[in-house]
């Protein structure tokens, strides 16, 4: 039995006193599961956090190469590198890894998991065997789905989204289709768990004087995320198991059998609206999962820029409260947002979804100002984090720019389908979970391991995945307005296509290049590692005041906390706090709250 | 907690709104449901919070009659010291394979679409065993 016992001790010095936190636990890591069982039976959110980002990195890694099979097909006209039939489940196993393993569970699953107790100052998650039955979920989600390559048939071939009727049981025979869709159940429940886990643990857990308006950025952005997930990821696995009821046990919820009475003698068949079912429920039903879920893959992230930019300006975040209130609104507009991607079956109210889609592009400029607000006159340290969260901004402002541009019908229609698109929400997911995502990795290993990654390979990295990205999805536009279809295995040569896509072939294997630097970083980090110290970026918030990486139940004393940056303010006594509230002036180093005055900020001695 | 109850009732005040402006613009049953569905996600836990928030401050709701206040939590009070989260905070496991047990059961179960019924039984007894592990666990306190 582990309880938290918080002694009431101060301590004194120099700096503002501190307080014992976790004085029960100190030698506790000794004491428990060592070695493999520690990583198999370990309720530890810390623990918990890594298996998860190594697994969502090794998805990453294979969904890659699976790209990198479509875009060899795709080089030339007429390749036959693989069959049609393998081009398909190419693409459906590349979207299923990249959206449903790695870039949602990397973020809410790894980093918040590791991350957010830290920040708000808890000994763990509030449900430490309910967080860890999520990770187990998750694995055995991305098994079950990986398992689609080995089954007799082949994996799933319909698409990411799984469109009715091309899923059921006529159409999608075979076990690689049950395979996916029992590996979406499984990870449907683990982010419902995590979701769960999240919201309580920032409701229940925070430190004394963390109030939710001191919450860092990325926590809040977490809370944000985890209430979307709970709004979203119940709706996908309702929707999971009603299509595998009509696979299975012979219901008609995604087709239009039982549009009629059955005829009996001297009865014939009438129309029978109302007892059909409809394929276009299940796109109903998939989207108002699916929109929202960009965005609990892209608030995380917003959150990893949030946390980012200041340390790297050295300055606090800027329109703190803004940044909020437009994480709220981006959240809150994204779940009335979801049939635009429903444009052209002609059902959907246009003007309501087109109205709604374009209005997330208002919360969405304000975070943009103030990332550059953040950033403007700071003292810039241009870190491999901070270049992949500039590399973010550049990657995501043209993703939001043509979404804006696809939200409305018109455009829509002529662009539906077509790899504009594609090049659309690859740099929207992406600039999110790729760029974003990594800075994050950079940012916090330091934090995990205690040592730190290679500052000059991180920026070959980031260059040349930055060149990458560009040479890849910028072609992609182009060659979709000029017509060509997603999802397609082959195309003719003479449509002029060809150019286009070899540029954008050579795009995927500069990024492919890049992710062995970033391996190759990593083997050093662990062959050769250079001690990270506490806090190596001189970084803001409360995950930075404790050991790298931390003890286990993560804190054995904590600062006072009086502002959304409590180790800035420790580390910095001759700093104002920027408190919000009516504990603002009475502010751990001395200091009264100067208007918002900020004074410059230098690194202490 | 007040904030919190604020946060919610909001997520619910909004959602309602957009589900009475859908549903009247549309009449369409799905949206319309997923929408209300949202909108009671964040009243009744908002509710709820903000409820015992005004309970805590010593506020009376009809029939219920008035509890001693409480205040507000440390957690939502900006001049809070940590020394006022004293004492014994909550249980928490270092360790447990139940999770993992349930885990390998749940996964087993899904095999049952994949390979045929023949994983019903382990499954289930595997799911059965971690339940009746995990709850007899959380009684004891669990391991460090």
């Amino acid at each position: 039995m582990t309880d938290v016992i918080v002694p009431p001790v101060a301590g004194t010095g120099a700096h503002p006193p501190v307080v014992h936190v976790t004085e029960a636990h100190h030698g506790h890591e000794e004491h428990g599961p060592s070695g493999l069982l520690k990583w198999f039976t370990s309720t530890d959110h810390k623990v918990i956090g890594l298996s998860y980002m190594i697994t969502s990195i090794v998805i990453f890694y294979i969904a890659g190469l699976l790209a990198l099979g479509m875009r060899i097909q795709l080089a030339s006209p007429s390749s036959s590198f693989v069959s049609f039939a393998q081009f398909n489940a190419l693409f459906t196993m590349h979207g299923s890894l990249m959206l449903y393993l790695f870039a949602g569970p990397f973020a809410f699953g790894g980093l918040a998991n590791y991350i957010v107790p830290l920040q708000v100052g808890a000994p763990d998650m509030a449900f430490p065997r309910l967080n860890a039955l999520s990770y187990w979920l998750y694995l055995g989600g991305s098994i079950t789905m990986l398992m689609g390559f080995f089954v007799a048939g082949g994996s799933a071939n319909f698409g990411w989204v799984a469109y009715a009727p091309l899923s059921n049981v006529t159409n999608s025979p075979g076990a690689g289709a049950d395979a996916w869709l029992m590996a979406l159940a499984l990870t449907g429940f683990s982010a419902i768990f995590t979701g769960v886990n999240l919201v309580a643990t920032i409701f229940y857990l925070r430190a004394p004087g963390m109030t939710m308006f001191r919450m860092p950025i990325f926590t809040w952005n977490m809370l944000v995320t985890g209430i979307l997930i709970l709004i979203a990821f119940p709706v996908l696995t309702a929707a999971v198991v009603m299509l595998v009821c009509d696979r299975h046990f012979g219901t008609h919820i995604y087709t239009v059998v039982g549009c009629t009475t059955t005829a009996t003698a001297g009865h014939p068949a009438v129309p029978a609206p109302n007892a059909c079912g409809s394929p276009v429920l299940w796109q109903n039903l998939f989207w108002f999962f699916g929109h929202p879920e960009v965005y609990i893959l892209a608030l995380p992230y917003f959150g990893i820029a949030t946390t980012v930019f200041p340390v790297f300006s050295r300055k606090p975040v800027f329109g703190y409260k803004g940044m909020v209130f437009a994480t709220m609104a981006i959240a809150a507009l994204s779940t009335g947002v979801w049939a635009h991607h429903m444009f052209t079956t002609g059902v959907v109210l246009l003007p309501f979804f087109s109205l709604l889609s374009l209005l997330i592009a208002v919360p969405t400029g304000i975070k943009f100002f103030n990332w550059i607000g953040t950033m403007w006159r700071g003292q810039l340290r241009f870190t491999t984090p901070m270049l992949f969260c500039i590399g973010f901004l550049f990657a995501f402002l043209m993703g939001g720019v043509t979404g804006v541009m696809l939200a409305s019908p018109p455009i829509d229609f002529f662009t539906h389908d077509t790899y504009f698109v594609v090049a659309h929400f690859h740099q929207v997911l992406f600039g999110t979970a790729v760029f974003a995502g990594f800075a994050g990795l950079y940012f916090w290993y330091p934090k995990m391991f205690g040592r730190m990654l290679d500052d000059r390979l991180g920026k070959w990295h980031f260059w040349l995945m930055f060149i990458g990205f560009w040479v890849t999805f910028m072609p992609q536009y182009v060659v979709g307005l000029r017509g060509m279809p997603r999802r397609v295995a082959s195309y003719p040569s003479y449509l002029g296509w060809e150019s286009w896509n070899i540029a954008s072939t050579i795009g995927s294997f500069i990024i492919a290049i890049s992710f062995g630097v970033l391996l190759w970083n990593l083997w050093i980090s662990w062959r050769r590692p250079v001690p990270a110290g506490n806090n190596p970026w001189d970084a803001h918030t409360l995950e930075w005041f404790t050991t790298s990486p931390p003890p286990h139940h993560n804190y054995t004393h904590l600062p006072p906390i009086r502002s959304e940056r409590p180790t800035w303010d420790y580390n910095h006594p001759e700093h104002p706090v920027l408190a919000h509230g009516p504990g603002a002036n009475e502010s751990s180093n001395g200091h009264g709250r100067t208007n918002g005055t900020v004074a410059a900020e230098v690194p202490s001695a | 907690m007040k904030i919190e109850g604020l946060f919610l009732i909001g997520v619910g005040l909004f959602f309602g709104a957009i589900g009475l402006i859908y549903w009247f613009i549309g009449y369409e049953d799905g949206g319309g449901m997923m929408l209300l569905g949202s909108c009671l996600l964040g009243l009744l836990p908002g509710t709820f919070y903000y409820y015992w928030h005004r309970r805590f401050l010593g506020y009376r709701y009809f029939f219920w009659g008035s509890m001693p206040a409480v205040g507000v939590r440390p957690e939502d009070r900006p001049d809070a010291t940590i020394a006022e989260g004293a004492g014994v905070i909550n249980t928490f496991p270092g360790s447990s394979i139940w999770p993992l047990c349930l885990g390998v059961g749940a996964f087993l179960l899904v095999m049952t679409f994949i390979f045929g019924t023949w994983f019903v039984p382990p499954a289930i007894g595997l799911i059965v065993i971690a339940l009746v592990g995990v709850t007899a666990e959380s009684r004891r306190g669990g391991n460090v």
